[in-house]
């Protein structure tokens, strides 16, 4: 089984590459890169080839903050659907939330997923375990079986660990297994009964306004524990300046912290809800235009690690309802590409660094094999049309969750190949 | 003469020639309700559904005066007697209505934005009569009735709203109203319940009362929640009336012809000390009569008045 994309703009900043070349790919993995490589194409077995001409052939993009919402709530989504939705959205690599019904706080929710996942087989899934049975904070999950099984990280995600003693225990008995703990930062009492961030538009439309330090007060303990343990701590979907300016020190005095954003942070504010659309309702909330700012100043410097969706299927009965009733999350596999590429084209990041953002830096925080074109690597490869342009219309997704504040917007580039282990599966119009 | 809109949703959205337009014709409607006979076939015919998911008695008391006494049919829905305690969404219960071809639908509601929700997605006209923190347009819309009848004007006068801001759908409607009209408009309460960057909304911020109040041509005093103690946002009823509330004595701060108004209810000796309350500065019931009036007003203007082919 050969595969040859030929002509492409390849980029993988895993090996400094961005240059015109071909890949040939033999067996599921990368054989070889360079632009002599017909030859070796042609001998044996034919390749089949792609031309990628105009196109950029980056690694498969890799997500580390979806929510899959299988086993337990199948309406908003199932591993099939959010697999399908990965694909379309240029992603090889996914790494899904534990806030499934049940909990995945034990082996055999772990195994259920991949299981599930292998049989779609569409994309990589790699499970998330929770940091606490129950996800309710208060005794240990059994980490060395769910890591026995196949689980990357520990997070209570969508939860905050408000107990330092046990994220304490968590970094340093996940540490054990070489697995970072993901925190969701937020002090719950200061965000109690608020549902966007404080500011005009709270003022404006009396809805809860919750103060970013709820976000910057976690953040802040999560670096002294992190940096006390001299563990690794993965911050998620970061929302505010002052959790750039936190994490951007502690960086600086080498304490093991990582930090991950979503493409509506740095693509929208609080000025979204003011018509009291409930697809613009998200947790942590859209904050002001100076954080949207701390936040590309952080993607620009290295601060911000990587861009994750924070994907949150959910369905129309989830979302119709009064504001302050509405679940939280945005549907956000299959805009993230089209909206990340916009920090191309403000000159926040380099196209090499953005792809850096979506691919090999996401893969090292949580010590994934994908991100990379290196030969011998698996290849997961992501075909991308820079200036193909395009309306978002949930009513295409496949993700079963349609709740996006994007609808209508018009966006440029999109992924219109998605290669797997060096077969095709997924393609823009087929 | 009808409004371009098909809803009342909130102040921030009136224009002001759409408020002299209300005012002028709630003008107009005031005699009614004083004569014998206080009904006029305005509406006959129309229907108008006021649904009221949280619970009210001066709001919907009035607009159901108001629909009667121009002759259309009022229909009340409050929570506790509708599909929505049975679980039945917002919206299904909006659609089943709309599915029975009322004109109107007058919501009451404790969750911010439902009357734009309901709007977006029902044809007939929807009024907000109040919508948790958000605005209660047709309380600011018979406030300035009531401080241009008794003043003969509201721009430039300096007007105070004193308490708890955050949580008061009436001070967001009044300060859209009372600044969109050219008033000088002042706000006072305890930080705490003083929103952040409430100064961009176009209004003086003051965390003591004295400032707010002197010089004063109307004082508007909030109803302060006890439940508001949980949340640490104030540490006792005693503690708030001594610094906020209103009594013979700080009064004199203000303009000799100050007028006092509350939206109700009010809680005589907290915000509010009895002889204000009940005093010859007091225009409080005069807000409840031109409720009536700004009401029928608003019904008559969204429904296009009478439909003269029937006639």
């Amino acid at each position: 089984m050969k595969l040859l994309l030929k002509g492409g703009r390849v980029i993988d900043p895993t090996q400094q590459i961005d240059e015109i070349t071909d890949i040939l790919i033999v067996d599921g993995r990368i054989a070889a890169l360079g632009r002599e490589l017909d030859k070796q194409a042609e001998s044996g077995t034919a390749a089949r080839v792609i031309d990628a001409t105009s196109k950029i052939v980056v690694p498969g993009l890799v997500d580390i903050h979806v929510h899959l919402r299988e086993p337990g709530f199948e309406y908003k989504e199932t591993i099939a659907s959010g697999s399908e939705a990965a694909a379309a959205g240029g992603f090889t690599s996914i790494a899904c939330m534990p806030n499934s019904k049940p909990i995945n706080d034990n082996r055999s929710v772990t195994e259920y997923i991949l299981r599930k996942a292998a049989l779609c087989g569409l994309v990589r899934v790699y499970p998330i375990a929770a940091v606490s049975k129950g996800s309710d904070g208060s005794v240990l999950a059994e980490y060395g079986d769910l890591w026995e099984a196949g689980a990357v990280a520990f997070s209570d995600d969508g939860k905050a660990v408000t107990n330092s003693a046990l994220m304490l225990g968590a970094m340093e008995y996940a540490a054990s297994y070489g697995l970072p703990v993901i925190s969701h930062c937020e002090d719950t009492n200061l965000s109690a009964g608020t549902v966007i961030n404080e500011g005009l538009a709270s003022a404006e439309t009396g809805l809860g306004g919750g103060p970013s330090i709820a976000e910057d007060i976690m953040v802040a303990r999560d670096i002294l524990i992190a940096e006390y343990t001299g563990q690794a701590v993965h911050i998620a979907h970061v929302s505010t300046a002052g959790s750039v300016r936190l994490i951007r020190e502690a960086k600086s005095r080498g304490v093991r912290v990582t930090a991950e954003t979503a493409p509506h942070y740095f693509t929208l504010t609080d000025d979204a809800v003011r018509g009291f659309d409930s697809n613009a309702r998200v947790n942590p909330p859209l904050r002001s235009p100076g954080d949207v700012t701390a936040i590309k100043e952080g993607l620009r410097d290295g601060t911000i690690d990587a861009i994750a969706t924070d994907h949150a299927p959910h369905g129309i009965t989830d979302k119709e309802v009064e504001f302050e009733a509405a679940a939280s999350g945005i549907s956000g596999l299959e805009t993230s590409l089209g909206l990340s590429l916009r920090l191309v084209d403000d000159g926040t990041l380099t196209l090499s660094q953005l792809i850096d953002c979506m691919t090999g830096k996401p893969s090292r925080i949580l010590n994934l094999p994908g991100g990379t074109l290196k030969v011998g690597a698996a290849a997961d490869l992501t075909v991308i049309d820079l200036n193909l342009p395009w309306t978002v219309d949930p009513a295409n997704f496949r993700s079963k969750g349609r709740n996006t504040p994007f609808r209508g917007w018009d966006l440029r580039g999109k992924a219109i190949m998605t290669i797997l282990g060096g077969e095709i599966k997924w393609a823009e119009n087929s | 003469m009808a409004l371009k809109r098909k809803d009342i949703l909130d102040m921030k959205d009136l224009s002001v020639e759409e408020i002299n337009l209300i005012l002028d014709t709630a003008d107009s409607f005031i005699e009614v309700s004083t004569r014998e006979i206080k009904k006029v076939p305005t509406l006959r015919g129309k229907t108008i559904i006021n649904l009221f998911v949280e619970a009210s008695t001066r709001t919907r008391t009035s607009f159901e005066i108001a629909g009667k006494r121009l002759s259309a049919d009022t229909i009340n829905i409050s929570g506790s007697s509708s599909s929505i305690i049975k679980g039945e969404t917002l919206i299904d219960t909006a659609r089943n209505l709309e599915a029975m071809n009322p004109d109107v639908i007058v919501l009451r509601h404790s969750a911010a934005g439902t009357p734009h929700m309901l709007a977006r997605l029902v044809k007939p006209s929807v009024i907000n009569a109040g919508d948790g923190a958000h605005e209660h347009p047709t309380q600011a819309l018979l406030d300035l009735m009531t401080i241009k009848s008794k003043k003969g004007r509201i721009a430039g006068l300096k007007i105070a709203i004193v308490g708890d801001i955050a949580h008061s759908r009436v001070a967001r409607s009044n300060i859209y109203g009372m600044t969109r009209m050219g008033a000088e408009v002042h706000v006072a309460g305890p930080a705490t319940m003083l929103p952040r960057e409430l100064a961009k909304m176009g209004v003086a911020v003051h965390q003591q009362l004295a400032p707010a109040i002197k010089d004063a041509d109307i004082i508007m005093m909030l109803r302060i929640q006890l439940e508001r103690q949980e949340k640490n946002l104030f540490p006792s009823l005693r503690e708030y009336a001594s610094y906020f509330g209103l009594n013979a004595k700080n009064i004199k701060l203000a303009r000799e012809d100050v007028l006092v108004m509350h939206p109700g209810p009010t809680n005589r000796g907290v915000e509010i000390s009895p002889e204000i309350a009940d005093g010859p500065r007091s225009i409080i019931l005069d807000q409840v009569t031109n409720g009536v009036a700004v009401r029928m007003a608003l019904l008559y203007l969204l429904t296009g008045g009478p439909d003269e082919t029937l006639t």
